[in-house]
């Protein structure tokens, strides 16, 4: 391949000498064809174009009018920030919960099997019954949530005052409104998020500390290092390669989950105060009918994504020994 | 595992940390779907109650009976069953050859080929919706189940193709040629040696198609707008999208729908771990 020579006439020759290959993906990628490039293409034209409900037969191309109406919409860089703190603040919980219960399940444990049973419980239970659930737990009067703090009270009175005098203002007293304040429903979202989030991360961790054979750690007790260099400088190394790929894939999955955003405040509620990019776009769709404009919106999605998955996978090289 | 008991003994106020911050999160993890049992408990007059009772009082199953007779819940049941049940079949099929394709040759288009399905990971799903919607209009298809089946496989596909190669490729190549010299063709050197070795991935890939099959919502919600037609998160979402939330109704809906895919999960948790770090600690 690295040949300069590399003239169309070789690539036909691979080609040909590799024709089975081709039959192979063939069925998968007609497909992905179908479902998704095939739509990919029609959403890139449709975002160039006018289309809404009132063009929706006769529309024509328009050029970079949507694009200028995205990026001029203040309300997509508050969208932005938000989708972006979102995926911050999740990933870091899912990381250190992931790695640290995996850290822990990794030790002769009694009742190991069952405590690692039960803590992937989270990741089994389909998303939107998640959501749904964690949405009805929220609830100001019936919720457990509320339930719950309230019976913590005192002690929660006692944080609050801390906080109080340290900060000059508290965050109040149980009941909390989650799902009719911005802030609550934002936080609500988060929570249910992270609860779903952390299995996927403490089952690439736990299956990469299996790996690691016990006698690098002899080795380091004879050499006398300690609990934190051990942890640095062996854990960390070598469970980084499997831990990479799915930090890039919490990142994507997060960045762009609309379940758990969408559901847990009901559409973005209270009065679209709780978006994310998708489901701002989603909302645009399907309540607003501005398709041109939707298409449009989700090409920059798909961009930022890109721009950052291409940044992030060339720095980690997450990718590269698997060709 | 004896081989740990050479290494340094944590100290015993560590050890007690370990069980307590590992029993606070198992809580954690567990409270919700206590929580969704314990409702699907409670008779109907009690739905509205700020107990916080595991079992609550004059407890019934009176829910479950409701959502098996008077429901439509059996026709959600059995769509969304035939719809998961070909999403794996079509998706397994998928994965396995393409995955294979992408292990043993290395064509022109190969590293394309990996990329786009990465790629693909990363559009948002309105990206897609919008078009097939407008699509679907255009086309008057609405409403077919056929549509949710193929629009599962290709959602699917990046990851369980990925996974597929992954796999392949701790298979030993000589194993196809030791085929090929006992006389099978390239292709029966596949489908009779190598497919039944990667037994292991494909339980995975199967167990994936199913579950984005079984519990998704939004695709479902675009595309299917007839009643007889909902699949089980439409059905249940509807407990939910009327004034008074049905909650013992959902409730018992929601356990019934979870229970299966916890224990498909929990009873392949194992497979799950090597598969899942098999592509990248390979080396």
């Amino acid at each position: 391949m690295s040949s300069v020579t590399y003239t169309f006439r070789d690539f036909w020759e691979q080609a040909k000498a590799n024709k089975l290959a081709y039959y192979y993906i063939l069925p998968a990628f007609l497909v992905m064809g179908l479902v998704v490039l095939y739509p990919f293409v029609y959403n890139l034209v449709l975002s160039f174009s006018n289309m809404n409900l009132s063009h929706f037969k006769e529309w024509d191309l328009v050029g970079m009018k949507q694009y200028v109406k995205v990026f001029t919409d203040p309300m997509f860089y508050s969208v932005l920030l938000k989708n972006i703190i979102w995926t911050i603040i999740n990933l870091i919980f899912h990381v250190t919960l992931g790695v640290g219960l995996a850290l822990i399940l990794n030790n002769p444990l009694r009742g190991r099997a069952i405590f690692r049973t039960l803590l992937v419980l989270p990741w089994a239970v389909p998303q939107y019954i998640t959501a749904l659930t964690w949405r009805g737990m929220f609830n100001y009067r019936y919720g457990a949530v509320n339930l719950w703090l309230i019976k913590i009270s005192p002690f929660i009175e006692k944080v609050n005052s801390f906080f109080e005098s340290l900060f000059g203002v508290g965050f109040g007293m149980p009941p909390y409104e989650w799902l009719s304040s911005p802030t609550g429903a934002f936080s609500a979202a988060i929570i249910t998020n992270i609860w779903l989030g952390f299995p996927f991360m403490m089952i690439v961790a736990l299956g990469a500390l299996q790996s690691i054979p016990p006698d690098m750690y002899e080795v380091a007790d004879i050499d006398g290092a300690s609990r934190w260099q051990k942890f640095w400088h062996i854990t960390v190394p070598l469970i980084r390669p499997a831990m990479i790929p799915a930090i890039t894939l919490g990142i994507i999955w997060t960045f762009n989950n609309f379940n758990v955003i969408w559901l847990v405040s009901n559409g973005g509620n209270p009065s679209d105060s709780t978006h994310i990019l998708v489901s701002y776009v989603y909302k645009a769709v399907f309540t607003h009918y501005r398709y041109a404009y939707s298409a449009a919106f989700s090409v920059v999605i798909f961009l930022i994504l890109l721009i950052f998955g291409v940044y992030f996978m060339r720095k980690t090289k997450a990718t590269e020994s698997v060709y | 595992m004896k081989s740990q008991s050479k290494l340094k003994r944590n100290p015993r106020w560590m050890t007690i940390g370990q069980y307590l911050i590992i029993i606070a999160f198992t809580l954690f993890a567990i409270y919700p779907i206590l929580r969704v049992f314990t409702i699907s408990l409670r008779p109907g007059d009690m739905l509205h109650s700020t107990s916080l009772a595991i079992i609550p009082e004059n407890w019934t199953f009176a829910n479950y009976k409701q959502l098996f007779t008077q429901e439509d819940f059996l026709i959600w049941m059995r769509n969304s069953s035939l719809v998961s049940l070909f999403t794996t079949i079509l998706g397994v099929g998928l994965a396995s050859t393409a995955g294979y394709g992408f292990s043993r040759y290395r064509f022109p288009g190969h590293k394309t080929g990996l990329i786009t399905l990465i790629t693909t990971q990363m559009f948002p799903l309105t990206m897609l919706l919008l078009p097939l919607f407008i699509m679907l209009v255009k086309l008057q298809i609405y409403d077919t189940l056929i549509g949710l089946v193929i629009a599962y496989s290709a959602t699917a596909l990046p990851f369980t193709v990925w996974q597929m190669k992954g796999y392949y490729d701790t298979i030993p190549v000589s194993l196809e040629e030791a085929a090929r010299i006992d006389g099978c063709n390239e292709f029966m050197a596949f489908y009779r040696i190598i497919l039944p070795l990667a037994a292991p991935a494909l339980v995975i890939t199967a167990l994936f198609a199913f579950m984005t099959a079984w519990s998704e919502y939004l695709v479902a919600a675009v595309l299917i707008s007839d009643q007889n037609l909902f699949t089980l998160p439409l059905g249940l979402k509807q407990f939910q999208s009327n004034f008074d939330t049905q909650w013992g109704l959902y409730a018992a809906g929601a356990l019934i729908v979870s229970i299966p895919v916890m224990v498909l999960f929990l009873s392949l948790s194992r497979w799950l771990v090597s598969g899942l770090t098999l592509g990248s600690v390979k080396g």
